[in-house]
């Protein structure tokens, strides 16, 4: 039954009208949970406001879990839905890169739309800046390119590689959510002074 | 009768608006059968930018062509999601009271300065994703959520970084 992209023919302008409407939910989310906002989004690094890890890390179990359950129930194909193939050098080398580019910066890409649309300047610069970095990444590296597709090997998830069923994951990740809350907790009372004057 | 400006609202307990992305992102592989993304919509943007400058060039880009295979890159899936994702971030901000003309920054760095990290910023992420494949978005929540092991790696490989440079840009932001 899911995902209805594989069981029904969608028109052009049905899956455009579906982006649209699923992006209004993304965008909503984010700037509800102040991802519109860089210094926010940075606090996580100086570990006083911990919410970029809260929120990302309970949408990934929310999500995980519903997969698993809606699998489970049979409404579900797993093997339908789109998984990026796995190059270990691409991951690893693009998060350093990346990761660099989101403290300078003070977005990650989907974030500095949210900045834009709350009338944030510093969304705007961080919104050129990464469309000249993706359209310089084209006409300078296309070796690099070239060399992260070339070391893909394909559809790695964790329980095609230990083993461990996608149901005994949802709980593991569950309990590292329900401590790693607890500890966000702790690390937030501990660092409140670093809160730079609003 | 005082006249401070109405303060904005408080933003929404980070666990409810996590479950409300995760909802999200679990319709997306419904209905799409894929997760969200940010990332592509800039690829596509940047092939339809060079398409304009030269199709010849752009055509012979392996990088640019990817996007230029399926017709106007403008028409992409991902583009349209992100004009959604503006217009759910600004009724969000708009309710909220939180839309107004500034520059977010530390207390310590001017405008300019900020202005200047940002685009840089963009610039090192931008190349970073295309590197990756993906962002925090469409491979740290979209790959994470169906426990692709290459995004969970991504996504551990971002947060060192940033944790070790956040050290050194302290002035950026506190």
């Amino acid at each position: 039954m899911f995902p209805l992209s594989s069981t029904i023919e969608m028109s052009a302008g049905l899956e455009h009208l579906a982006a649209i409407l699923l992006g209004f939910g993304f965008g909503f989310a984010l700037e509800r949970a102040g991802f519109g906002s860089a210094r926010k989004l940075t606090a996580v690094f100086y570990f006083y406001d911990m919410a970029v890890v809260k929120v990302m890390f309970t949408a990934i179990v929310t999500a995980m879990a519903g997969l698993f359950v809606l699998s489970t129930l049979g409404v579900l194909d797993l093997a339908e839905l789109y998984v990026e193939p796995t190059s270990w050098a691409g991951a690893i080398v693009g998060g350093l890169v990346f990761g660099t580019g989101f403290v300078i910066g003070g977005y990650c890409p989907g974030t500095s739309v949210a900045a834009c649309a709350t009338g944030r300047l510093d969304g705007f610069a961080f919104l050129g800046g990464m469309l000249g970095g993706v359209y310089l990444f084209a006409e300078l590296f296309p070796g690099v390119d070239a060399w992260v597709r070339g070391t893909a090997i394909g559809e790695v998830t964790l329980p095609a590689v230990t083993g461990l069923s996608m149901g005994w994951w949802v709980l593991i990740f569950i309990g590292i959510l329900g401590a790693a809350s607890w500890g966000m907790g702790l690390a937030e009372r501990r660092f409140a002074g670093l809160k730079p004057e609003p | 009768m005082s006249r401070s400006p109405v303060s904005p609202q408080p933003y929404w307990n980070p666990y409810l608006v996590g479950a409300l992305l995760g909802l999200v992102l679990l319709a997306s592989y419904l209905v799409a059968g894929r997760g969200l993304g940010a990332t592509g919509a800039f690829s596509s943007l940047a092939a339809w930018i060079a398409d304009g400058v030269s199709p010849a060039q752009a055509a012979a880009n392996p990088v640019h062509a990817r996007y230029l295979a399926s017709g106007s890159p403008l028409t992409a899936w991902l583009i349209f999601l992100l004009i959604g994702a503006f217009a759910g971030a600004a009724l969000s901000g708009w309710l909220a009271g939180r839309t107004r003309l500034m520059i977010e920054k530390g207390p310590h760095i001017s405008g300019g300065t900020r202005i200047a990290t940002a685009v840089a910023g963009g610039a090192i992420a931008g190349v970073g994703a295309k590197i990756a494949m993906g962002c925090t978005s469409g491979q740290a929540l979209t790959g994470g959520a169906i426990l692709n092991a290459g995004s969970l790696a991504f996504m551990g490989s971002v947060f060192a970084a940033a944790y070790a440079v956040a050290w050194l840009l302290k002035k950026e932001w506190l």
